[in-house]
């Protein structure tokens, strides 16, 4: 029979009556006619069929009335209609076919995997822990989302397997699903929804380190016992009551400020003593700083118009040096240091018979012509000084009562050394001239003076004392003759000057008062080697020259300079400078280059060689009317000279070279050097005049 | 009798005398200095019977003020020898027995 495989189960006529109990009557008559249909339409069609005219079709079965009131059952079974009622087994027990009763009547029309796992089994527990790591990523995106997907949320749990939302809102549900996770830890379903990750780019790390510096440690120790204690107490009271006793209105407070400042005190003095050396060192670089173009000028100034000028020079003024104390003074005596160049030695004192006073002793530095180095006051004007060669700390001065002195700079007293008292053969007359001598036979130091009382004196240093020895006596009319021929007692000669020959030791000349220059030796006490009637005036100044053994140069109030040969008795030269010449020097460097003072300020300076008869430089050097130069002496090394004056003040000058000119050399020969050459400059001038002098005398 | 009276009144004497504050040795700074001192004698007036726990606020008020670590002792006899921050030790008698150290080192 084809009758459709239907599951649903109805009975057809049972149905009918439930279903439509309005129109019970017409569907039963029309059902019961038409069976086919009514298995075919179903319950909703009663209005179709009602609308609808009977409709008998041809080939319907006749039947009777009998036939259609008759009931027909039919039963629905849940058998499989199509399972075989008859399956027979093959038994290999019976070795026979036994047919099989019980019949599998299932029928398998549709199979579906599903894919729901029950929350508490092991699985979902597993996806749960995967669920709960992928979660938190995914909760950040779930908060930015809108409320709205919660409706979505509650249907999408729900399987479905064609879900409209899929495609679209693949994160929607991903962030959904994920909030709700946040609350219950939902497993998701897999399928539903994809993860989507990205990686911002993460700035590369660095590590940085520093370590600072640990504060400064140091150590310390100390033992507190009670008598540690007790002597602390015991000294800090001390020092406090001499501290009230120093400062008697001071307010005595219980603290230890105090002792702290008496410590400050007592390290501020000792400080001071310490900062003498950088302070000095700082005074001269002040000085340089100050006076920077003078002390450029002495090292590098040449006057570039002595090209011009043939033979004339200048002097270039360079430093000033002057101290206070010393206005009132003249300078009486100039020395430079052998050993240190650039130390010199000032004596003040007075010309002045009326007016005398007390004097100084002045060392000055070119570093520093602000202030002197050394300072010694003195109670009697000095005369004359002289810096021993060898010994430059040992400096000899004499002074206008007579006395003589030995000062030395190594010691740290305003007071001599040595000095000569009335008892000991000190002068009784100013001590015009001293002279150090080379060290005797027992390795003594000795100098010689002398004096207008007409003495001159060896001064011997032994240990601590001064010994004297009378070495000759000047006359008037000669050497004193032993016996007493005449009446009249010989008198005396006055010593100005004196000067000892550079190479013979025992030579030396002695300038006096009367105008007239005796070679005397020291050997010879009682007679003169020889007389020269020099000037007409007291002889102011002799010196002999340093590189020619025979000459000598003089200079006297009778505003005459004279040089001399001393084996002829008449002046090789005479210069007549017209004013009382003060003071003569040979330069150190030439032979016949030598300087001269006035009493009217002006500098003198001749070269022989360039020009016999005049200076090759005059300069007035001070304020004509005001002051008088009184001493000039050469720097040993550098082209410089000083020239002191009656008012204290010592200026220094450079030479400018036509001053210092070395023989040229000529074509072919090396430049000769060496005191030789001066040597023969002189000679080479001297027998030029000694000839016609031969011819003429 | 009178001997040891003339004993104790010295004594006494020299305890009025020497309890002032002394300083023996320090190198920390003036405003410091004075601040530590104070506050030393301020505790040991307070804790007179109990070195420790004046010690105890010495300590922790110098912690609080000038930083961490600092260690105080005080006592009446002891010796000691101590690395410290420089600038930060100081070292002093008072009440004529007692000798307080105080010092920071981290």
């Amino acid at each position: 029979m084809p009758v459709p495989n239907n599951n649903a189960a109805f009975a057809r006529k049972g149905s009918n009556v439930q279903k439509v109990p309005g129109a019970k009557s017409t569907k039963a008559a029309t059902k019961k006619k038409d069976e086919e249909e009514a298995v075919e339409t179903g319950t909703g069609w009663e209005e179709w069929s009602q609308g609808k005219a009977l409709v008998r079709p041809p080939d319907q079965m006749e039947l009777t009335e009998a036939e259609l009131k008759e009931d027909i059952t039919r039963i629905l079974t849940a058998n499989n209609p199509h399972a075989p009622q008859n399956i027979v087994r093959y038994s290999v027990k019976e070795r026979s076919y036994k047919p099989i009763n019980v019949v599998d009547q299932m029928a398998v029309h549709c199979v579906l995997e599903g894919s729901l796992v029950h929350q508490d089994s092991e699985e979902a527990r597993k996806l749960r822990v995967k669920e709960g790591l992928a979660q938190e990523i995914a909760t950040v995106d779930a908060t930015a989302e809108s409320e709205e997907e919660k409706a979505e949320a509650s249907v999408n749990p729900i399987v479905d397997g064609g879900d409209v939302e899929e495609t679209g809102d693949e994160d929607r549900p991903d962030s959904a699903v994920s909030r709700i996770n946040k609350k219950e830890p939902k497993v998701t379903n897999q399928f539903n929804f994809s993860n989507r990750a990205s990686q911002t780019l993460n700035n590369p790390m660095r590590d940085r380190i520093c370590q600072t510096e640990p504060p400064p440690r140091s150590s310390f120790s100390a033992t507190a016992n009670q008598w540690e204690i007790y002597d602390a107490y015991v000294q800090e009271l001390q020092k406090q009551e001499k501290n009230k006793e120093k400062q008697k209105g001071m307010h005595s407070q219980k603290d230890n400020g105090k002792s702290k400042k008496v410590m400050l005190m007592e390290t501020q003095s000792e400080d001071v003593t310490k900062w003498t050396m950088a302070s000095k060192i700082l005074e001269r670089t002040i000085s340089q700083n100050t006076f920077d173009d003078i002390a450029q000028d002495f090292k590098y100034f040449e006057d570039a118009s002595d090209e011009f000028r043939e033979q004339e020079g200048t002097l270039l003024p360079l430093w000033k040096f002057q101290y206070d104390k010393a206005k009132t003074l003249s300078v009486t005596a100039l020395c430079w240091n052998n050993k240190y160049q650039d130390l010199f030695a000032v004596g003040l004192g007075s010309y002045n018979f009326s007016r005398q006073g007390c004097g100084m002793l002045l060392f000055y530095s070119l570093k520093n012509p602000a202030f002197p180095e050394y300072i010694y006051p003195t109670s009697s004007g000095v005369m004359c000084l002289d810096i021993h060669a060898q010994h430059s700390h040992l400096v000899a001065v004499g002074f206008y009562d007579g006395c003589v002195a030995v000062y030395s700079l190594k010691e740290e007293g305003q007071e001599p050394v040595y000095k000569s008292t009335a008892k000991t053969g000190k002068h009784t007359d100013p001590v015009w001239q001293v002279r150090w001598q080379s060290d005797d036979m027992d390795n003594n130091h000795n100098f010689y003076s002398v004096s207008s009382d007409g003495r001159v004196v060896s001064w011997t240093l032994v240990k601590n004392e001064l010994v004297f020895t009378d070495i000759i006596r000047l006359t008037l009319s000669g050497a004193v003759s032993e016996g007493t021929e005449g009446a009249q007692a010989p008198s005396i000669a006055s010593g100005t000057s004196f000067d000892f020959h550079k190479q013979i030791d025992y030579m030396f000349l002695v300038g006096t008062e009367e105008g007239k220059i005796h070679k005397c030796s020291k050997t010879y006490s009682s007679q003169f080697l020889e007389t020269y009637g020099a000037h007409s005036m007291a002889v102011d100044t002799v010196k002999w020259n340093y590189f020619h053994p025979k000459v000598f140069v003089s200079c006297s109030s009778d505003w005459t300079v004279k040089i001399w040969d001393h084996t002829i008795n008449t002046p090789m030269f005479v210069f007549d400078l017209q004013a009382a010449v003060g003071d003569v020097a040979w330069s150190p460097y030439s032979s016949t280059v030598f300087a001269a003072v006035t009493t009217d300020g002006t500098v003198h300076v001749f070269d022989l060689s360039v020009n016999k008869y005049e200076a090759i430089c005059q300069q007035l050097v001070v304020d004509k009317k005001k002051t008088k130069l009184t001493h000039v002496e050469f720097n040993p090394i550098h082209p410089v000279i000083i020239v002191g004056d009656d008012r204290g003040y010592v200026t220094s000058f450079k030479l400018s070279p036509n001053l210092r000119k070395k023989p040229k050399a000529k074509k072919g020969h090396e430049l000769p050097k060496g005191p030789e050459v001066e040597v023969a400059k002189m000679e080479k001038l001297l027998s030029l005049l000694r000839e016609p002098d031969q011819n003429s005398g | 009798m009178a001997g040891t009276g003339e004993g104790k009144k010295e004594e006494a004497d020299y305890k009025r005398l020497h309890s002032f504050p002394l300083i023996r040795h320090t190198d920390m700074p003036e405003e410091m200095r004075v601040e530590t001192m104070e506050l030393c004698v301020t505790a040991c007036e307070k804790y007179a019977t109990n070195n420790e726990s004046a010690a105890k606020m010495i300590k922790e008020s110098m912690d609080k003020k000038f930083g961490s670590s600092w260690h105080v002792v005080i006592g009446e006899g002891f010796g000691f020898e101590v690395t410290h921050e420089v600038k930060n030790l100081l070292y002093m008698f008072f009440g004529g027995s007692l000798a307080v150290c105080v010092w920071k080192c981290s």
